[in-house]
C-alpha cells in the first residue's frame, strides 16, 4: 500500500503557517542588530558614586522603591529616606532621583523602551522639573527609621 | 492521595531542582540558558510538524462529521448550517467557533439522578469558562513575552500589554508592595485557570478517575511556569533588561549568558523548555490536532455526496451474472432457477 498525503493542500498550508508563526522572533529580528541600550551617566551621578540602593537592586527594583516613595510621601507625608548606608535622602523622583539622572532620554528612557514598559511617572512629573519641597519636615515614623 | 498527580508533581519538583541546583550550584548556566533552551526549540517544531504529517498521512475511513442537528435534507426542512455543516463554509465556521469559544464545551451538562429515577440535567458550565480562561490567557501571556524577542517590540505586543494592564490594582503598606510594575491579569487568570482545571481533576470523582499522570503533568508544569514567572516580575525582582538582552541574542543566533539573572529565571526558562519538548508526544498536541479531527472538519453530506475510504483493498469481486455464466448449462441440467436461460 502507497502512503498518501490527504488533504495536502490544506496540511501544508498549515504547516507553513504554524512555521511562520512560531519563527517570528528570528524572523524579525533578521539582520538587525539590537544590543542591550548603553545608559549615559551625568557627571553628578559620577561624582556621587552611589545610589540609594546598589546598582544591582535599583536596576530590578526602582518602582517598587519609587511606589513605596510616593506612598509615604503622599499618605504618610513622610520625606525622608534612609539608605541602607544611613545616609538620608529627600523621598522626590523630581528632585532627587532627577537630580543627578537629569538626562531621561538617555538613562530612564532607554531600558524601559528597551524592554517595552511605559512607566506613568512622566504623566506628572515632567522632564525633570525641580520643585520647591514647601513646609518641608521631618516626620516621626522616619527619625525612628534606622 | 492519587499516584497520577503525585508522580506529576514529583517530576515538576524534580525538574525545578534540576535547573535551580544546575545554575545555583553546579553553575551550568550555558546548558540551561543555551543549549536546552535551542534543543527544546528544535524538539517542539519538528515534533509538532512530524506529528502532523503522521496524521496527514492517516486515511479516514468513514465521514464521521459530528452531528449536532438537523442535516441538510428535504427542502422543507431547516438544515442546521453550522451545527452540522453541509457546506465547506459551514464546516469553516464551526470551527472556528470551536477554536475561538470552544462551543463544544458550552454544550456540557451534568446529570443526576433526583428522586431516585428522574434523570436531571443540570447547567455546567465552569470547564467551559475556566477552558476559555486558560487558553485566552495563555495566548496574552505568550503575546506579552514577545517583548522579550523582538526589538523594536511590535504594535500588537504593545497593545496587548496595554490591555492587559488596564486594571491598576495598587496595594501599598508595609508588608506588600503591589502596583509597580503593573499588573498583568492574564498572568493571574492563567494561574487562577490551570489551578481550577487542576482541582477539577482532584475533586470530580468521575474525572479523577479517568485522569492520568499525562493529565496532571502539563498543569503542574504551567503552573511551575506561572508562579516562576509571576515571582520574577513582582517579588523577586529581576533585571529585565539583562534577561531581554539574553533572549534577544538567543533568537538572533549570539547567545550570551547574562551577568547577575537569578536562578528563577533559569528555572522559569527551563520550565518552559520542558514544556516545548514534551508538547508534540503529550495531549497538548490538541492545538494542531483539533484541525486535523474528522470529526470536525468533514462536511455533513452524506447522503448527497460518497465518501470512499481509501484503504479499501482492490478486491477481484465476481458477480453473480458471472457466475451463472461459468455454470449456465450445469445449472439448467440440474434443474436450478437461471436468470438469463442463454
Amino acid at each position: 500500500m502507497n502512503k498518501q498525503m490527504y488533504d495536502k493542500k490544506n496540511v501544508i498550508a498549515g504547516i507553513v503557517i504554524f512555521a511562520v508563526l512560531v519563527s517570528f522572533p528570528f524572523w524579525y529580528n533578521l539582520g538587525k542588530a539590537a544590543p542591550a541600550p548603553e545608559l549615559v551617566l551625568t557627571d553628578a551621578a559620577k561624582a556621587a558614586k552611589e545610589c540609594v540602593m546598589s546598582k544591582e537592586e535599583m536596576k530590578a527594583g526602582h518602582m517598587q522603591l519609587l511606589d513605596m516613595w510616593r506612598e509615604k510621601v503622599v499618605r504618610e507625608s513622610d520625606r525622608i529616606y534612609v539608605s541602607a548606608k544611613g545616609k538620608p535622602y529627600v523621598m522626590s523622583l523630581s528632585n532627587t532621583c532627577m537630580d543627578c539622572h537629569s538626562n531621561k532620554a538617555e538613562f530612564c528612557d532607554r531600558c524601559h523602551n528597551y524592554s517595552s514598559v511605559t512607566p506613568y511617572c512622566w504623566d506628572c512629573h515632567i522632564d525633570n522639573p525641580k520643585a520647591e519641597v514647601k513646609n518641608f519636615k521631618v516626620s516621626e515614623n522616619s527619625k525612628e527609621a534606622k | 492521595m492519587n499516584a497520577n498527580y503525585i508522580f506529576s508533581l514529583i517530576a515538576v519538583i524534580v525538574l525545578f531542582l534540576l535547573a535551580y541546583l544546575g545554575t545555583e550550584a553546579a553553575g551550568l548556566h550555558v546548558l540551561f540558558g543555551v543549549v536546552i533552551p535551542y534543543t527544546a526549540g528544535i524538539i517542539f517544531v519538528a515534533g509538532f510538524i512530524r506529528k502532523i504529517m503522521n496524521w496527514a498521512y492517516s486515511p479516514v475511513p468513514f465521514s464521521i462529521p459530528s452531528t449536532c442537528g438537523q442535516q441538510k435534507s428535504l427542502p422543507w426542512i431547516t438544515p442546521a448550517e453550522i451545527d452540522n455543516p453541509f457546506t465547506k463554509k459551514g464546516v469553516i465556521v464551526r470551527m472556528a467557533l470551536e477554536v475561538l469559544f470552544f462551543r463544544s464545551l458550552f454544550r456540557n451538562f451534568r446529570f443526576e439522578l433526583k428522586d431516585g429515577s428522574k434523570l436531571s440535567y443540570i447547567w455546567e458550565k465552569w470547564l467551559w469558562l475556566a477552558a476559555l480562561a486558560f487558553h485566552w490567557a495563555f495566548l496574552a501571556v505568550v503575546i506579552r513575552h514577545l517583548r522579550f524577542f523582538t526589538e523594536p517590540v511590535p504594535f500588537f505586543v504593545r497593545a496587548v500589554e496595554y490591555l492587559d494592564s488596564f486594571f491598576r490594582v495598587e496595594v501599598v503598606n508595609t508588608v506588600v508592595q503591589i502596583g509597580l510594575p503593573g499588573i498583568f491579569i492574564s498572568g493571574i487568570v492563567l494561574l487562577a485557570a490551570v489551578i481550577y482545571l487542576f482541582l477539577r481533576r482532584v475533586f470530580i470523582p468521575q474525572v479523577n478517575y479517568i485522569s492520568l499522570a499525562s493529565d496532571y503533568f502539563p498543569l503542574f508544569l504551567i503552573m511551575g511556569i506561572c508562579i516562576s514567572g509571576i515571582l520574577m516580575r513582582y517579588f523577586l525582582k529581576t533585571d529585565i533588561v539583562s534577561v531581554k538582552a539574553f533572549t534577544m541574542g538567543l533568537v538572533t543566533f549570539r547567545p550570551a549568558i547574562p551577568q547577575g539573572v537569578g536562578s528563577v529565571f533559569y528555572v522559569h526558562l527551563f520550565f518552559v523548555s520542558v514544556l516545548l519538548a514534551y508538547f508534540p508526544f503529550s495531549k497538548l498536541m490538541h492545538l494542531g490536532g483539533i484541525f486535523m479531527s474528522p470529526t470536525r472538519n468533514l462536511t455533513a453530506d452524506t447522503r448527497a455526496r460518497r465518501h470512499v475510504n481509501p484503504w479499501n483493498y482492490p478486491v477481484h469481486v465476481h458477480t453473480y451474472q458471472e457466475y451463472e455464466d461459468d455454470f449456465r448449462e450445469k445449472m439448467i441440467e440440474a434443474g436450478l432457477p437461471v436468470e438469463k436461460v442463454q
